[in-house]
């Protein structure tokens, strides 16, 4: 069965950042905090691990690099050679000076593509998904705590604590 | 928290809160459209159908429309496409570059100047690909095998290199501008009032909430994007340069155009921005956002980058005379002596001259003075690319080459065309995204409006007296 959740709504994201550490100590199991803005530092109060995706970009772009070098090798050195003002022609490396803007476009196409592809299907962001919004304010001014209720008969409890710890309101999914 | 030193200016202006933020960049998106913008969209609609028809024109006819000969061949379409892809570096510039600096003034002007990259490499390549005389064979540039056997693409060709270059350019300013759209396209969704506006923000907005997940991933993405964008702004028009640069003909034949190009875009790039802005700010009623202190801090970029652009010009002509070739002597002599002297001269003036004028800070933070100069410097930097291309292109070694080049009226009316093509994608863009970057702008709200500076100032003071005391 699905436990309840209930969910906090603050105005100062300094207050969230400060408070998270205490409310966990106390038992309230935060599931994820909303904000209308970029929190430096809420990842690491949540205990969020970091981001790997940059280690992905470069992964794409090491791709898009070795694709291109293995293309313009097919293309220019191997099947088709051709002496066009006397370029040398025949080996990769004799080539190579002419070759670098295109690796490098295509190092840059697929570690820029390959991540922005990547994020989207990680954080599920694709057109026609219906966003979980709690509450209409979380994207203007407020900052929503998500909050895990394992036991029903603590709300009351948790309500408090929340309230104490500088909520302005606490309400149910919907109400 | 962070902190800023209180002799800064403000970067919003007024007790600004995050919710009023939300109320006036939304403001436009939800109203209703004043006389103004109808005017201005009516017009650009009007210059957008004369670029159809002229684009057609070329299209039916082959660019023998075009005033082109044997000997001037590239003329206005280069031109264009230069200036044009130009003016798209600036946007890139601000978010990138400047958000690798930690540069906090791009914060109200980077959406607006990254919807400029778009459109204004839409223009540039609508002339690339209108300049091969036929576009329908344009795929052949990509490297696929031709449709009659197993020739490749040469991609030792600098114009092999541009289609790299422009389309990496291109996707990537896209997608950089729309992941970073995505947050505030769910705060318009989220206060949208009709079941249309909903609907159509839902599908723009993806389904963001704004997680703590979501927002880690997003500034990790904006970062490194930004890390690879910075090198992209500079690779684009360096390459672009070498269309040039790797010919045999006097006056392109140059070690200093990669970044002599690269200067000089950046230079006609926020040329456009403060025109393209000092418009908004006013029809939008955007001052407290965008502010004399950014207007004053792109006029510094102005001025740096068109002094580099001057040392170009001048070190160019140094360097024609000190190599001892007559050729690329008189290629020189003759841009400011020749027949297109007149073209030399008002590029001198309105890129070397015009912008030494920010030197003044009264000048630096006038609107009116910004604006007039940032449209001589638009001006200007069209005239460069015309002079580079054009006064190399009509004297060549023999005198019996020698010729002149005249626009036709179809390549005038693509030109004016293109502008219509790029004001009617900003008006829209003006009109249905959000102008200013929402989520972004709202984490300084707390360090640079009005009321937290003086807060500041207060207390420096304070702590000042103090000390004093204390001595």
């Amino acid at each position: 069965m699905m436990s309840k959740m209930i969910f906090a709504i603050f105005s100062d994201e300094e207050v969230v950042l400060h408070q998270i550490p205490s409310l966990k100590s106390k038992g309230v199991r935060i599931k994820d905090v909303f904000s209308p803005f970029p929190i430096h530092g809420l990842d690491k109060a949540l205990g969020l691990k970091r981001t790997r995706i940059s280690i992905c970009s470069f992964l794409y772009g090491m791709t898009g690099l070795s694709l291109a070098i293995l293309m313009i090798w097919y293309m220019n050195i191997s099947d088709w050679p051709m002496n066009i003002g006397g370029k040398p022609n025949y080996f990769f490396y004799k080539n190579v000076p002419a070759f670098v803007p295109v690796l490098f476009e295509s190092t840059v196409l697929c570690a820029a593509h390959g991540m922005v592809i990547t994020f989207y299907l990680r954080s599920k962001l694709l057109p026609g998904v219906t966003a979980f919004v709690p509450d209409a304010r979380m994207t203007d001014d407020k900052i929503v705590m998500q909050v895990e209720l394992k036991d029903e008969n603590k709300e009351a409890e948790i309500t408090a604590l929340l309230i104490n710890a500088g909520a302005e309101q606490v309400k149910e999914y919907g109400k | 928290m962070m902190y800023e030193a209180p002799i800064r200016e403000p970067l919003i202006l007024g007790d600004k809160t995050n919710h009023q933020i939300t109320e006036d960049v939304c403001r436009p998106i939800e109203g209703k459209a004043n006389k103004y913008w109808w005017w201005a969209f009516g017009i650009s609609v009007a210059m957008l159908l004369w670029w159809v028809l002229c684009v057609s024109i070329t299209v039916g006819k082959g660019i023998g429309v075009w005033g082109l000969n044997n000997v001037v061949d590239w003329g206005w379409d280069i031109t264009n496409f230069v200036w044009w892809v130009g003016i798209g570096h600036a946007g890139t510039l601000i978010s990138a570059i400047l958000l690798l600096f930690r540069q906090k003034w791009r914060l109200s002007i980077n959406r607006a100047a990254e919807a400029m990259t778009i459109f204004a490499v839409i223009c540039a390549a609508s002339f690339l690909l209108t300049h091969t005389g036929r576009p329908w064979l344009d795929y052949i540039l990509f490297p696929l095998p031709n449709q009659f056997g197993s020739l490749w693409v040469n991609f030792n060709s600098p114009l092999i290199w541009d289609t790299f270059a422009v389309s990496t350019y291109f996707s990537v300013s896209l997608v950089f501008w729309y992941t970073g759209l995505i947050p505030d396209f769910a705060v318009v969704r989220d206060r949208a009032k009709t079941k249309g506006y909903k609907r159509f923000y839902s599908l723009l907005s993806f389904g963001w909430v704004g997680s703590a997940k979501n927002w880690q991933r997003f500034e990790e993405v904006s970062l490194v994007l930004a890390g690879m964008s910075t090198p992209l702004v500079l690779s684009v028009h360096t390459i672009v340069s070498m269309d040039f640069a790797t010919s045999i003909i006097p006056g392109w034949h140059t070690t200093i155009f990669p970044p002599y190009f690269v200067a000089g875009a950046i230079f006609s790039g926020f040329a456009m921005v403060q025109t393209l802005l000092i418009i908004t700010r006013k029809v939008l009623g955007l001052e407290e956002y965008i502010t004399t202190y950014h207007i004053d801090m792109m006029n510094r970029i102005i001025l740096i980058t068109g002094s580099i652009v001057g040392v170009a010009y001048i070190t160019e002509f140094f360097i024609a005379w000190y190599s001892g070739v007559e050729y690329e002597s008189y290629a020189f002599i003759n841009r400011a002596t020749g027949p297109y002297w007149w073209a030399y001269w008002s590029m001198m003036t309105c890129n070397v001259v015009t912008p030494q004028l920010f030197w003044f800070k009264k000048i630096r933070t006038s609107i009116m003075a910004t604006f007039i100069i940032s449209i001589f410097v638009n001006i200007g930097m069209w005239f460069e690319r015309f002079v580079i291309i054009v006064t190399s292109l009509h004297r060549s070694y023999v005198p019996s080459e020698w010729g002149m080049y005249h626009p036709s009226w179809v390549e005038v009316g693509i030109f004016i065309g293109s502008l219509g093509l790029f004001f009617t994608c900003f008006l829209l863009f003006v009109r249905f995204f959000p102008v200013i970057a929402m989520s972004e702008l709202k984490t300084i709200t707390k360090v640079s409006g009005t009321k937290i500076r003086k807060e500041y100032k207060d207390m420096d003071e304070a702590h000042a007296h103090a000390d004093a005391a204390h001595h």
